[in-house]
C-alpha cells in the first residue's frame, strides 16, 4: 500500500521581506504525499499551511519569497525549476481550489470561458472540443442542466455549486494532486457535506491525491488517511488519522482536540483553551515554537529546537518534541482520564513547567 | 439588460428635459438687464428692443414663455438668435461642430489609450524608475492648465514661432474633407495638449485599480490554472477597467472644458471659440444654446457610460 | 416539558436541562410572537414598485427565559441574525411583536428605545470590523457610559472601564491603545467588555467565535460563560456551528428559511432530533473521530431555496425526504411530538431513520 510518494517536500522554509522584519512563514516542514490517498493539514491561521501548499505550486514566487529546501514531483524539484516549466505542471498534474469560490472565480467571465481556458492551457485541442470537455466536468461535479449553465456567471450560481465549478476547474486535466485549502469553510455545513463528499467519490473514481488544507479536525477526522499537525510553520506531528485521533503525541495536538466541542462528547463538559495567542512570525519563540504556551515546557525548551522524529523506531508516527515518547504517552491518557494538566504532570512525574 | 437600458434612456430624457428649463431659469433669471437688451447685440435702437421684446414674447407671463422657449428648443430646434453675428444660433454651432468634434473625439482616443498604457505599465512595473517617471509625469501633466501647455507646445515646435519647427502652428487648422493630412497634422499638438491632462488622471486611476485587482483571489485561481502571466494580466485589466468607465463619463465633461481653452490657443474654429466670443460679447442666444449643447453631451456621454458599465459588469443588471 | 394550550410554549414546567436550569426560573424575559420581517424588493422601468419581498423572518415565536443561554442554529438565509436584530429592535419588525419584560417594544422609539439599550446588548461576529479603528479601546468600552450619561467623572469611568478590562482578561494598561493592536481573540474581549459595560440583562452574541481561530474559540466560549454566571445574564447565542450551540445552550432553536422548525432542551434536540432539517444538519456536522468515518449520510440535495421565493407551507418540503402531499400545503405548527422538543413537522423522525443517518440517538 505505500507506494512511493508522490510529492515529497523536504525541509521547506519560506520566507518574506516585510516592512516590521522577515516573516518566517514556513520554517522547515518535511511531508509525502501518496498516490490516491488524501493527506489532512491542520493548522491555525499563521501556521503556515497555506503558504507551504502555495510555494509547492510556485505561487509565493510573485510576493518576493525566499524559498529554500526541495520539493519533489516527478523527479523534479518544484523549487529549483524556472516558472515556464512549473507552469506546465500548474494546473495540470497538480491543482488547487481555494476557499472563498466567490472571490475565487473572475466575476466578469461565464464560468465556461474559465473552464474551457484550463483546458486549453494545458492540452492542444479545439475550442469546441474544451467546451464538450466543460460541459462533461460540470456533469461531473453534480452541476444539473450543465450544457445551458455553462454560459453563466459565477454570481449567478449558490455558494456550493461555485464550490463545485473550482472543483471541475481543477480536474479538468486529470490532475494527480489536488490541493484543497480550506474548501469548504465558506460552506454551510450541509452543503460542505455534499462537497466533501463529492471530493471522496471523485477521488474513488479518479485514484488522485489530494492534500487538504483545513483548521477543522471534524473535517480532517473525515477525509484524511493521514494527518500533519502545523505550528508557527512548522509541522509538529505527523501519522495516520487513526493514528492522531486516539494516540496525539504532541501538547499542542492535545491541546486542539480538547479545546473543541464535538458532538460525540458528553454536553457540559468544560472546554480546555490552548493559553496565549498565537505566535508572532517575525521573531518566533527560541527551540521550541509552542513552549509558550505548552503546560508541560521544561526550561531548556526555550533553547532546544526539536526535530521531527518517529516516536519509535521505523513507525510512521513523527512528533517534534522535545519529552520522551513514553512520558507523552502517559501524559495523554492521564488527560483522557479527566486530569487538569497539572495534574497530569505531578502523575507522570515531570518537573513542574515554568513556561 | 433591455429594462436597464430603456431606464437609463428615459432618464435621459428627462434630465435633458430638466437641463433645457433650468437653463431657462437661469438666462431669465440671473442676468439683472432686460433679455431683450442683451440679446439685441450691439447698441440697439430703441423700437428694435421693443421689436424684440415682442418676439422674444416677453410681455407674455413667465409660464407661457417657458412653454414657447420648450416647444422652440424640442419642436423646431430652434435656439434662438444671434444678432451679434446675424445667423441663427443653430446654424452658427451646426459650422462650428465639425472642428470641436474632431478636436475632442480624437483627444478623447488618445487619451484613454495614452492612459490605459502607461496605467497598466505602471502598474505591472510598480516602484520601478518607469512608474515613478510617469507617474510623476502624470502629476505636472494634470496640474498644468491646458492654456499654458499649449502656449508652451506652440512654443517648442510650431513651425512659425517654435523652436523645432516641426508641427504646423495656431491658426493652421482646416476641415478633414477639404485636406486630410494638414487636417491631421495641426490637430497633433491640440489633441496631445487636450488629453493630456485626462490621460495623467486616468492612467493614474487605472494604475490603482489593477494594482487592487492583481492582488485579487480569482488572480490567484487564474494562475493556479497555469496560464501564461499575459493572460492573467488581461483578466486583470478586465476587471480594473471597469472603474475606470465611470470617470469616462465625468471627464468628459472636464475634456469639453478644456476644449474652449485649446481652439483658443489654436485658433480652431469650433464651438468652443464661439462660446468664448460670445461670452465676452454677452451674445446670450449663443451662451444659452453653447451650454445646451455642452449639457446634452455630457447627458449622453453618461448614459452611454452607465450601459457600457452594465455590458461590462453583468453583476450590474439588477439595478 | 411539555406544552398545553394554555401555555404553548411550555414555560410552567421547570426542567431539569444540561445542569443549568437551576439558574432559570422559568419566567420569561424575552417574548417573541408571530415576528415577521420582510425586505421589500423593487422593480420597475421609471418608478420602483414593490414586486416581491424577501421574507427573511417569517412568523416566529418564542421566549427567552431569564437566566438561560437560548441557541439559534440555522444556515445560510435562515434569518437568524435578522431575528436577534429584531429582538434588540435594531430592525423595526414588519408584523408581530416582541415584549422585554413584559413590555410590548415593538415600536419603541426614541427615548424609550435608548433606555432599552442599557438591558440588552449585542457582540459581532467580525472582531475587525465591529470595533472602530480610529477610537482607543478605552474609548471604545468607555462609550456606553458616555452615550447614556452615567459615570461622569472621568476618573470614575476610566477605573470602571478597567475593571472591566480585567474583567474580560484584558490587561488594564493597555488602555490607549487601538483595535489593530490586538489579535483577534482580543479584540471579542474588548467587544465583550463594550457590551457589559452597562450590566445588561439580555446578552445577543451573534456568531461570535466564527472568524476566531480554533484555540482562540475556547477562550472566548469560556468568557462568555464564566460572565453569564458573574453578571447574571441571559444570553441568546446565535451560530452556524452545531457543537458550540450544544455546548453553550440550554435550549435551542432551529431556523429554516426564517421560520423556527424545532426548539428544545438541548439534550432532547440533540438526543433525539424529531424534524428532519435538524436531522440532517446533525448527519451533516463532521466528528472529530476517524472511527465515524464511512458512516452512511443522507445528504440533501440542492441548495436552500431563496427566502424571496419560500416554498409554500413546510418551507423544508422541497428538500425533504419524508415529503408528502400534505406538507406543501398544510403549513405544521410547532407542536410537542412527546420526545421533549417542540417541532414543526406532519412526519418527525424516528430513531430507525435517524440511525440510517448516521445520528446516535437517545431514546
Amino acid at each position: 500500500m505505500s507506494d512511493e510518494p508522490l510529492l515529497r517536500v523536504e525541509d521547506l522554509k519560506v520566507e518574506f521581506a516585510t516592512e516590521d522584519g522577515v516573516v518566517h512563514a514556513v520554517d522547515g516542514v518535511t511531508y509525502q504525499v501518496f498516490p490516491g490517498r488524501t493527506l489532512g493539514i491542520v493548522g491555525e491561521s499563521g501556521s503556515g499551511k497555506t503558504v507551504a501548499s502555495l510555494t509547492t505550486l510556485g505561487l509565493t514566487r510573485l510576493q518576493g519569497a525566499r524559498i529554500s529546501g526541495r520539493i519533489l514531483f516527478e523527479g523534479r524539484d518544484l523549487v529549483a525549476l524556472p516558472d515556464s516549466e512549473l507552469r506546465t505542471i500548474r494546473g495540470n498534474e497538480i491543482a488547487m481550489i481555494f476557499q472563498d469560490p466567490l472571490s475565487s472565480l473572475h466575476p466578469l467571465y461565464k464560468i465556461g470561458r474559465q473552464l474551457t481556458e484550463a483546458v486549453l492551457a494545458h492540452r492542444d485541442v479545439s475550442k469546441a472540443k474544451a467546451r464538450e470537455r466543460a460541459i462533461e466536468l460540470l456533469g461531473w461535479v453534480g452541476i444539473p442542466d450543465p450544457g445551458r449553465r455553462i454560459d453563466d456567471y459565477p454570481h449567478e450560481f449558490s455558494g456550493g455549486m461555485r464550490q463545485r465549478v473550482m472543483i471541475a476547474m481543477a480536474l479538468a486535466n486529470d490532475p494527480k494532486i489536488l490541493i484543497a485549502d480550506e474548501p469548504t469553510t465558506a460552506l454551510d455545513v450541509t452543503v460542505q457535506a455534499q462537497i466533501l463528499a463529492l471530493m471522496e467519490r471523485l477521488q474513488e473514481e479518479f485514484g488522485m491525491a489530494i492534500v487538504i488544507i483545513t483548521h477543522d479536525m471534524g473535517v480532517v477526522a473525515e477525509m484524511a488517511d493521514d494527518i500533519a499537525v502545523m505550528y508557527a510553520g512548522r509541522i509538529v506531528e505527523t501519522a495516520s488519522a487513526d493514528m492522531v485521533f486516539s494516540g496525539p503525541e504532541h501538547p499542542y495536538t492535545w491541546g486542539l482536540l480538547r479545546s473543541i466541542p464535538a458532538l460525540d462528547r458528553p454536553r457540559g463538559e468544560d472546554l480546555v483553551p490552548i493559553p496565549g495567542t498565537p505566535p508572532s512570525l517575525i521573531r518566533p519563540p527560541s527551540g521550541c515554537h509552542f513552549h509558550p504556551r505548552c503546560a508541560y515546557a521544561q526550561p531548556d525548551h526555550a533553547r532546544i529546537d526539536p526535530s521531527l522524529d518517529p516516536v519509535a523506531p521505523g513507525s510512521s508516527h513523527y512528533v517534534a518534541c522535545l519529552l520522551s515518547s513514553e512520558d507523552r504517552r502517559r501524559l495523554w491518557a492521564e488527560l483522557q482520564a479527566g486530569r487538569q494538566p497539572q495534574q497530569a504532570i505531578a502523575e507522570v512525574g515531570l518537573p513542574e513547567a515554568t513556561a | 439588460m433591455t429594462a436597464y437600458v430603456i431606464r437609463r434612456l428615459l432618464w435621459g430624457v428627462l434630465l435633458l428635459v430638466l437641463v433645457t428649463a433650468l437653463t431657462f431659469v437661469l438666462f431669465r433669471v440671473i442676468p439683472t438687464g432686460n433679455p431683450a437688451v442683451l440679446r439685441a447685440g450691439h447698441d440697439p435702437q430703441p423700437h428694435f428692443i421693443k421689436e424684440l421684446e415682442r418676439v422674444l414674447g416677453l410681455n407674455k407671463s413667465l409660464p407661457a414663455q417657458f412653454w414657447q422657449y420648450m416647444k422652440e428648443i424640442f419642436l423646431h430646434f430652434n435656439f434662438g438668435y444671434s444678432y451679434y453675428n446675424q445667423e441663427a444660433v443653430v446654424s452658427l454651432i451646426r459650422e462650428r461642430l465639425p472642428a470641436t468634434l474632431s478636436l475632442t473625439v480624437g483627444a478623447a482616443m488618445l487619451w484613454v489609450i495614452g492612459g490605459l498604457t502607461v496605467g497598466i505599465l505602471s502598474a505591472l512595473k510598480r516602484h520601478s524608475f518607469v512608474d515613478r517617471l510617469s507617474m510623476g509625469g502624470a502629476l505636472v501633466v494634470l496640474s498644468a492648465p491646458e492654456f499654458w501647455l499649449g502656449l508652451i507646445f506652440l512654443f517648442l515646435f510650431a513651425n512659425d514661432i517654435g523652436k523645432l519647427k516641426i508641427l504646423p502652428g495656431s491658426g493652421s487648422y482646416v476641415g478633414l474633407t477639404s485636406n486630410p493630412g494638414k487636417w491631421f497634422e495641426s490637430l497633433i499638438m491640440p489633441w496631445i495638449v487636450l488629453a493630456s491632462g485626462s490621460a495623467a488622471v486616468f492612467a493614474r486611476l487605472v494604475r490603482g485599480s489593477l494594482i487592487e485587482t492583481m492582488d485579487e483571489d480569482y488572480i490567484r485561481t487564474a494562475r493556479a490554472k497555469g496560464l501564461p502571466e499575459k493572460s492573467v494580466v488581461r483578466q486583470g485589466v478586465r476587471s480594473a477597467i471597469n472603474p475606470a468607465v465611470t470617470l469616462l463619463a465625468l471627464e468628459i465633461g472636464v475634456l469639453l472644458g478644456g476644449a474652449v481653452l485649446v481652439e483658443t490657443v489654436f485658433n480652431i474654429p469650433g464651438v468652443g471659440v464661439l462660446s468664448y466670443k460670445a461670452i465676452q460679447t454677452a451674445d446670450f442666444s449663443v451662451i444659452q444654446g453653447t451650454v445646451l449643447l455642452a449639457s446634452m453631451f455630457i447627458i449622453v456621454a453618461n448614459i452611454v457610460a452607465d450601459i457600457a458599465y452594465a455590458y461590462l459588469d453583468p453583476r450590474v443588471r439588477y439595478g | 416539558m411539555s406544552a398545553t394550550a394554555e401555555d404553548p410554549f411550555g414555560n410552567a414546567a421547570a426542567t431539569p436541562d444540561g445542569g443549568r436550569a437551576a439558574t432559570t426560573t422559568g419566567e420569561a424575559l424575552v417574548e417573541v410572537r408571530d415576528l415577521t420581517k420582510h425586505f421589500p424588493i423593487t422593480s420597475g422601468i421609471l418608478f420602483a414598485r414593490q414586486v416581491g419581498a424577501v421574507k427573511a423572518v417569517d412568523g416566529v415565536s418564542f421566549d427567552v427565559r431569564r437566566g438561560e443561554t437560548l441557541g439559534i442554529v440555522g444556515e445560510t438565509g435562515c434569518g437568524k441574525s435578522t431575528t436577534a436584530r429584531l429582538v434588540l429592535r435594531l430592525l423595526e419588525p414588519t408584523a408581530g411583536e416582541v415584549r422585554f419584560e413584559g413590555e410590548d417594544i415593538t415600536h419603541l422609539r426614541g427615548g424609550a428605545l435608548k433606555a432599552l439599550r442599557r438591558e440588552a446588548q449585542m457582540i459581532f461576529q467580525d472582531p475587525y470590523s465591529s470595533l472602530n479603528p480610529r477610537k482607543t479601546i478605552g474609548s471604545i468600552i468607555a462609550e456606553p457610559f458616555a452615550v447614556h450619561g452615567l459615570e461622569k467623572d472621568k476618573g470614575a469611568r476610566k477605573r470602571a472601564v478597567q475593571t472591566l478590562m480585567e474583567t474580560v482578561g484584558l490587561n488594564p494598561e493597555h488602555y490607549n491603545r487601538y483595535p489593530h493592536e490586538f489579535s483577534g481573540g482580543q479584540r471579542q474581549r474588548i467587544g465583550v467588555a463594550r457590551a457589559l459595560a452597562l450590566k445588561p440583562k439580555l446578552l445577543i452574541a451573534d456568531e461570535p467565535v466564527s472568524a476566531l481561530d480554533v484555540s482562540i474559540q475556547a477562550q472566548v466560549l469560556n468568557l462568555l460563560r464564566e460572565m453569564q454566571r458573574e453578571f447574571g445574564l441571559t444570553v441568546v447565542f446565535i451560530a452556524h456551528d452545531l457543537s458550540v450551540v450544544r455546548h453553550m445552550c440550554d435550549r435551542v432553536a432551529v431556523m429554516y428559511l426564517g421560520k423556527i422548525v424545532e426548539v428544545g432542551p438541548g439534550d432532547s434536540l440533540y438526543g433525539f432530533p424529531r424534524h428532519p432539517y435538524t436531522g440532517a444538519l446533525l448527519s451533516a456536522v463532521p466528528v472529530p473521530d476517524p472511527s465515524h468515518h464511512g458512516k452512511k449520510r443522507r445528504l440533501l440535495t440542492g441548495d436552500v431555496p431563496s427566502p424571496a421565493n419560500p416554498p409554500s407551507a413546510c418551507r423544508f418540503h422541497t428538500r425533504c425526504p419524508k415529503a408528502q402531499p400534505v406538507c406543501s400545503v398544510d403549513d405544521p405548527p410547532l407542536e410537542d411530538k412527546g420526545s421533549g422538543t417542540l417541532t414543526a413537522c406532519h412526519f418527525p423522525l424516528t430513531h430507525a431513520e435517524l440511525e440510517q443517518m448516521g445520528v446516535r440517538s437517545a431514546a
